[in-house]
């Protein structure tokens, strides 16, 4: 999915990455942990989260992550927000709850970056 | 639909609860933040998670929870297991990741609506 | 090592439970790496132990520092921290197992995974410690030689 459709899907707000919706992503990964998202999270992947500190954005930055998207209507702090800016890193929110974000997005094609432990 | 069928189809082990396979999953809600679960997870939730320690019992317990899903073949603690065998909260353990989990229990549910 | 590295450099870290700059040296490492035209998922596998290392010295010491060193054919990550140290490093190691506090895990850390992560990216993982002083890890991450020229 482009991150054009999945905010079209998600009724998200695109904060950084206007220019970028264009994006094709085509795995996902769920998680409030850091650790799960270091450990598991693949590159090119999208970061469905409900963490809003800037260690996000410096998580998605190492990993090489697509984009994160911020779900139960949480919203980026500002240093988030100027740490994304200056990394380049796509951020978009929405109201929905990861519950719904997952299985929505599931509906439509998207798969996880890792289906189960040890498969990698 | 009720824990027992989403337990069937999605190939989820049985850790505790066994009695109470047959309460009615209503809705689910994937957290790993304690406060975050506590403040929006709703009653018949079936909580996915991959927190394993004790106090998860004690959140899903609170909020009447219709269960608990482990993700990444996560195995509760050994007090987190006394504890929801105690307090009968079904824990059950999947291989899958947190996405996939999460997103075919939704679509799980939303077929039976 | 004998070579001349092609890199070799010191980042100091703040502790103390300070995140504000957390990440600041893994992301340096990151782009150091990536200009010197080393191939992604080595690029990646560096910067997730240094990012993990980091937090760590953020979130557990007093200070600390990481140092960078890149050769021919691997490069080298080390994390040397002053502070509390780890009482029982096995059961550090164990998946799960953290001291982290109410802040750290807030931050969406303490997961007691980072030494396991840090350790199952690395080729080469060494750790030592002394309570009340610090701790030391040393891991070597291998490259394809061919990859530096």
């Amino acid at each position: 999915m482009t991150l054009h459709e999945i905010k079209e899907l998600l009724d998200a707000e695109v904060l950084i990455g206007e220019n970028q919706l264009g994006m094709e992503v085509k795995t996902a990964f769920v998680a409030d942990l850091m650790s799960d998202v270091l450990a598991f999270a693949t590159a090119g992947s999208l970061l469905i989260t409900g963490l809003t500190n800037p260690q996000v954005v410096r998580t998605a930055d190492v990993l090489d992550i697509a984009a994160v998207l911020m779900g139960r209507g949480k919203r980026p702090s500002q240093e988030t927000f100027q740490l994304a800016e200056e990394l380049n890193i796509p951020i978009l929110t929405t109201k929905f709850i990861l519950f719904e974000i997952a299985g929505r997005l599931y509906a439509n094609g998207m798969r996880g970056c890792i289906e189960k432990v040890g498969s990698k | 639909m009720d824990l027992e069928s989403v337990i069937k189809v999605l190939n989820l082990k049985v850790r505790s609860g066994e009695d109470k396979l047959k309460t009615e999953v209503r809705g689910g809600y994937a957290g790993d933040l304690l406060s975050d679960v506590m403040a929006n997870s709703k009653e018949g939730d079936l909580w996915i998670t991959r927190q394993v320690h004790q106090n998860i019992v004690a959140v899903a317990s609170l909020k009447e929870h219709a269960g608990i899903v482990l993700v990444q073949d996560s195995e509760p603690a050994k007090d987190t297991l006394e504890k929801a065998i105690k307090e009968g909260i079904p824990i059950l353990v999947s291989e899958l990741s947190g996405f996939e989990v999460t997103a075919r229990i939704y679509n799980l549910l939303k077929k039976t609506d | 090592m004998d070579e001349k590295p092609l890199f070799d450099g010191s980042f100091s870290v703040v502790g103390g439970g300070n995140y504000d700059n957390a990440g600041e040296v893994s992301t340096s490492i990151k782009t150091i790496l990536k200009k010197m035209g080393l191939p992604g998922d080595v690029v990646r596998k560096v910067a997730l132990v240094s990012y993990e290392a980091e937090i760590n010295i953020v979130s557990y010491a007093r200070k600390g520092m990481i140092r960078l060193r890149v050769v021919s054919d691997r490069i080298m990550i080390e994390a040397i921290d002053e502070g509390q140290g780890i009482p029982d490093i096995e059961l550090a190691m164990q998946p799960g197992w953290s001291t982290a506090n109410q802040k750290t895990r807030e931050m969406g850390f303490g997961a007691g995974m980072g030494l396991c992560n840090i350790k199952s990216f690395s080729d080469t993982f060494h750790i030592s410690s002394e309570v009340g002083k610090g701790t030391h890890l040393k891991i070597i991450i291998n490259t394809n030689s061919s990859s530096l020229q």
